[in-house]
């Protein structure tokens, strides 16, 4: 099992005929994602010829994804119960709302520079459907050696028993590089927009009950207070380890820092608080990024050894 | 990107809320031409994008348009926390009955808007809401609905505003949705000895994001204070400037704060934020490069690349292209890791250029840059 993607996952890609879907459902393709179909009004019928490169140089295979004139469509005629969005910012409110409306289980936006109105809209409107969003402004999620919904690279590492939750993707990768050895059991980007559809706390439910996985990585940042409350659910509801790392102990008050999300107002949103509310419900706090993955070794190493061991 | 005071002042008026009459000069000599057309007694106010104006002497009252003048001179150019007063607005004064506190901030949590209104405080609002939490509502408002007129009529009496302040919550809320704003705020909204409510001052937060179809705005965005700000936003770069030595270059905004912190960590001070962001080019690597190097305050540049989308080998040419470009002084610290990362240290490695350190990760890369920040 793995977090809210499986191998049977059927995915559609809304705005696969772009640059960028096209590019990204080649690396779905290739990390061995069943993706179903793509969605276009203006190409329903069409199809795509991928041509996706063989691990170790072993030639290449040829595929072809079927584009729909919508969602609906998409789904009566493959049973797709997953879309990854990759339209542009204004017509991604439009996707995401069609999508809930067809009934999708699960929408990964990747889209960058949504309005905050837009998200607020479609957040909403998806949850009363209940839709599960993923994003915006996330690189989506990745089970690796089983699925995978968005951008992350599926060449990192490979199968294991971690679960990742994080609001930045580069620092996702980062910490699936640094524990490349491990694996993974998923690794969920939820994006650092201030308004996104799934939580920090969200993923550590699901990781919590997820048998595979045995272990949980959590990764914030400055800006809200999405740390603090997942702190608060981790001291009340999470059994499983938890190691965290937040980025953003040297930004100044006030600016922007990359994501739309990320700023300090005043006192609220510092990366010191949210370390404190971490460390202050049991959760091991790295100074870095290879710091915590050191950190994360050692918890496992621990596991490794039972102490509840019967001696005869 | 926040409004000014007289920016927020003009949507509220577009959207039919009563303000009191007001113009906006940076000259003193017209400064007492406004307040001779306002009826003579004004109150002066600078106009900065931050608060504690009040506190800091920008806004004061001048009894006659000579007082207006002067007020005005003295105001123009004051310094209010790190912000210059670059204009005035001068405002005919209100006789004030009461004060409210009325605003649409988002929750974030939630993730939805939320309607906060007190009957008390005004101007004071901070202090009301840390001592006496229940005199200022908290009311969410569904996406879908809106704040309708019954919606409003809540908000009214959650928070025990004079029942016509409904009026003005619907029209706040059709700021808030037309103009694409994160904030709106009317603080103080007050009744006046003549019965009439107005907004005598507030705030207006916009999304960058919603610029697109919000265009009026444009070239009225915030003059970036410093030229390297300026000089990275007009090459479409995301640049913050900060104050220290080592310039920090990274793809991704969370892997640059955290490559700051690492920097920090090994005793250096970062010199800015610079995401290069995801599939940049070679282009987009010589020109942040090139940024980062002109700021005299650099001592030594660290380049952390973990390239998902962005391919570091494009990344390794572009730091080739600003090598040749921008002949720079300073050494370099390169860590690249992910896709295409080999084939981007053969680049380095073959250019071998003496001020260019490849790092194997990126806490040997901060050490490094940090050192030679000293040392250089």
């Amino acid at each position: 099992m793995a977090v809210f993607l499986t191998e049977e996952s059927r995915i559609l890609v809304q705005g696969m005929t772009g640059a960028e879907g096209i590019r990204h459902t080649r690396r779905m393709l290739a990390a061995g994602t069943n993706v179903v179909g793509g969605v276009n009004p203006r190409k329903a019928g069409l199809a795509v010829a991928f041509d996706i490169p063989g691990t170790e140089g072993r030639g290449s295979t040829p595929r072809t994804v079927p584009v729909f004139g919508s969602v609906r469509e998409g789904i009566e005629a493959t049973g797709a119960d997953v879309s990854v969005v990759f339209v542009p910012p204004a017509f991604a409110r439009a996707a995401v709302l069609e999508a809930a409306d067809a009934g999708i289980g699960l929408a990964v936006v990747i889209t960058e520079g949504i309005p905050v109105h837009d998200s607020v809209a479609f957040c909403a409107h998806a949850a009363d459907r209940g839709t599960r969003v993923i994003g915006p402004n996330c690189p989506g999620l990745i089970s690796p050696g089983r699925s995978n919904a968005g951008i992350v690279p599926a060449d990192i590492t490979g199968p294991g028993s971690i679960g990742l939750v994080s609001k930045s993707g580069t620092l996702t990768y980062q910490l699936m590089h640094e524990l490349r050895d491990i694996g993974f059991s998923t690794c969920v980007g939820i994006g650092g927009d201030p308004v996104v559809g799934t939580s920090h706390i969200d993923c550590l439910a699901a990781f919590e009950k997820d048998p595979d996985t045995e272990l949980i990585v959590l990764i914030g940042e400055i800006g809200g207070d999405a740390e603090e409350r997942a702190a608060a659910y981790v001291r009340d509801h999470v059994t499983k380890p938890v190691v965290g790392y937040i980025a953003g102990f040297t930004a100044p008050e006030g600016r922007t820092m990359g994501h739309a999300g990320a700023i300090v107002s005043g006192s609220s949103g510092t990366a010191q608080a949210k370390k404190k509310a971490l460390e202050a419900a049991g959760v091991q706090v790295g100074d870095t990024p290879t710091d915590t993955a050191r950190l994360v070794l050692a918890r496992l190493a621990e596991r490794a050894t039972p102490s509840d061991v019967t001696h005869s | 990107m926040d409004l000014y005071e007289h920016q927020a002042r003009q949507l509220f008026e577009e959207h039919g809320i009563l303000v009191p009459r007001a113009e906006v000069t940076d000259s003193p000599g017209r400064a007492r031409d406004i307040a001779r057309r306002l009826g003579g007694r004004v109150v002066v106010k600078a106009q900065v994008r931050t608060g504690g104006r009040g506190k800091a002497g920008g806004v004061r009252l001048a009894e006659d348009p000579e007082a207006a003048e002067r007020t005005a001179r003295e105001i123009l150019g004051m310094n209010i926390k790190g912000h210059q007063v670059r204009t005035v607005m001068l405002a005919q004064p209100v006789d004030i009955e009461s004060e409210f506190y009325v605003s649409y901030v988002l929750d974030r949590a939630a993730g939805r808007f939320l309607a906060i209104a007190s009957a008390e405080g005004g101007t004071e609002i901070e202090e009301v809401a840390a001592l006496r939490p229940e005199a200022v509502a908290r009311v969410p408002v569904d996406p879908a609905e809106g704040v309708t007129p019954q919606k409003a009529a809540e908000i009214v009496r959650a928070a025990g505003l004079p029942p016509r302040s409904a009026d003005v919550l619907v029209r706040l809320w059709q700021v808030l949705i037309r103009e694409d704003a994160l904030l709106v705020e009317v603080n103080p909204l007050v009744r006046t000895a003549q019965g009439r409510l107005m907004a005598l001052d507030g705030k207006v937060t916009l999304d960058g994001n919603a610029r697109y179809r919000q265009a009026r705005w444009d070239g009225q965005e915030t003059s970036h204070d410093d030229p390297l700000e300026a000089a990275a936003a007009a090459k479409g770069l995301n640049y913050v400037k900060l104050e220290g030595e080592v310039g920090v270059i990274g793809n991704g905004a969370g892997l640059v704060m955290s490559t700051l912190d690492v920097v920090a960590g090994s005793g250096a001070r970062p010199a800015n934020f610079l995401d290069i962001g995801g599939g940049a080019s070679a282009r987009i690597m010589s020109d942040g490069l090139s940024v980062v190097l002109s700021d005299p305050a650099v001592r030594s540049v660290l380049v952390n690349v973990f390239g998902g989308i962005t391919a570091c080998d494009a990344v390794a040419d572009g730091i080739v292209r600003a090598l040749d470009a921008v002949r720079p002084t300073k050494p370099l610290v390169v860590r690249l890791d992910g896709n295409n990362a080999a084939r981007g240290r053969a680049v380095l490695a073959e250019r071998a250029h003496p001020l260019v350190h490849q790092a194997a990760t990126m806490d040997d890369a901060a050490r490094l840059a940090a050192r030679l920040a000293h040392i250089s």
